[in-house]
């Protein structure tokens, strides 16, 4: 059953038709061409689809499209400046300090740290511990992104 | 592919319980059992779905005639963040905050962890000490159910198929003191291999209307009478804590799983008992 869906997508007013159950992670990669998000367990598990909506963080192979209809939905493609394709500062910082190694989990990283850092999230070790709980790194022990994610929070820019 | 499956959005509760007349429906809230399901490989998925997401009425938390009403839509963060929740029941922020993490306990909701009835929901326990009652809804109108009724059998409630789970009411008037201890292979994203809460008052010294409940124990969350009678009208004492914790290893009957065993279900109950026992009683 195919209906009509609007929301906003890194700031930009989308319409989909597609069926209503269509997971999130489906209609980004497969509908919207967005494949930046990934599909690591599909059940929740890893956090590798980990998107924003209304500014929360999410895993989009657990949202059905029909849910996210008049949200305001951020993917890590909109993390870059639009314009001058200039990394964010927490971008910047993932590269400067070696916080991603294959680079599958990375996105969803960038994500869960970006909804903690957005909230006023401090740059401690137990915070930036539990606000990344969901999102499973293969590669790395997580030191390296904890340190990138902290050091994003201590800058001047921010996020 | 996960299947589509029809879904339908109703805005009210009226038009929501006009759908749920016709009995292949499956509610959907936070999603975040069900779009495991839709995937197919978990058995057969949904043949049609029922989206509640956008039922405000099933949303807030407030306090109403003694008791603290928690919608069932209401997410886990959302638990975690009230100042209500956190005022007269703590317990139940803690259980929202053991629950998968971040990404999970946006979407995860107090109502769909009572409707989906695993054994391992984490908020249950709670529901249990806190003599809590679920308020269901249906077009013949709204009834409450005790807690202690609501899980009838492995995966089964007391909820007809025409009905949803609207709200749940803990009364407050006791102000007991609840303990909440989840035991899982790690703090985040883990199922748990055993979860109690505990409640009691206090009274001259010694316990009062005192609930054990557990999860993961038994096919429902659980009471257990005969450890509850060892702790009434005592004080926490050592031979007290011994006595209980040798009492519950006895009275639950936990299975081997793929989480944990028998053995260590049983072994642990005990010592978080006895723990509890132990911080409450100051020795």
């Amino acid at each position: 059953m195919v209906q009509g869906y609007r929301f906003t997508l890194n700031g930009a007013a989308v319409e989909l038709k597609v069926p209503g159950m269509r997971r999130l992670l489906d209609a980004l990669r497969e509908d919207l061409g967005l494949t930046g998000t990934k599909e690591g367990c599909g059940e929740g598990e890893c956090g590798a689809c980990s998107v924003l909506v209304d500014g929360a963080v999410v895993d989009a192979c657990l949202v059905p499209v029909c849910q996210v209809d008049g949200s305001d939905v951020r993917t890590v493609e909109g993390m870059a400046d639009s314009a001058t394709g200039a990394l964010s500062p927490l971008q910047q910082s993932f590269l400067d300090l070696g916080g991603a190694q294959c680079g599958i989990c990375t996105p969803g990283m960038l994500m869960a740290a970006r909804a903690y850092l957005d909230q006023g999230g401090e740059p401690t070790d137990e915070g930036i511990r539990e606000a990344i709980a969901g999102n499973l790194c293969r590669c790395t022990g997580y030191t390296k992104i904890i340190e990138a994610i902290a050091a994003t929070a201590d800058g001047p820019a921010g996020g | 592919m996960p299947v589509e499956s029809p879904v339908i959005t109703p805005l009210t509760l009226p038009e929501a319980y006009g759908l749920l007349g016709d009995e292949t429906y499956r509610p959907i809230a936070g999603g975040t059992d069900l779009m495991v399901q839709i995937t197919g490989e978990l058995g057969e998925p949904p043949e049609r779905i029922i989206d509640l997401w956008r039922l405000d009425e099933l949303r807030g938390i407030r306090i109403e005639d003694g008791a603290l009403l928690v919608g069932a839509l209401c997410t886990y963060t959302e638990i975690r963040r009230s100042a209500l929740v956190g005022e007269w029941l703590p317990a139940l922020a803690e259980a929202a905050a053991t629950i998968g993490a971040a990404q999970i306990q946006n979407r995860g909701t107090l109502g769909g962890n009572i409707a989906n009835a695993s054994p391992a929901g984490d908020t249950l326990p709670v529901l249990l000490a806190a003599d809590a009652s679920i308020t269901l809804g249906s077009a013949r109108g709204e009834r409450e159910v005790a807690a202690v009724d609501f899980w009838t059998a492995y995966r089964e409630t007391a909820r007809a198929p025409d009905e949803l789970v609207l709200r749940v009411r803990f009364p407050l008037e006791s102000r007991r003191t609840i303990r909440f201890r989840k035991v899982g292979t790690r703090r985040a994203q883990a199922i748990s291999k055993v979860v109690m809460a505990l409640a009691y008052r206090e009274d001259g010294g010694v316990w009062r209307d005192v609930r054990v409940a557990l999860g993961s124990v038994a096919a429902t969350p659980v009471r257990v009478a005969q450890t509850e009678g060892v702790l009434e009208g005592a004080a926490p004492r050592q031979t007290v804590a011994d006595h209980a914790a040798a009492t519950i290893t006895r009275e639950i009957a936990p299975i081997d799983d793929v989480r944990s065993t028998a053995d260590y279900r049983r072994s642990v109950s005990g010592r978080i008992l006895h723990r509890i026992l132990r911080e409450e009683g100051g020795w």
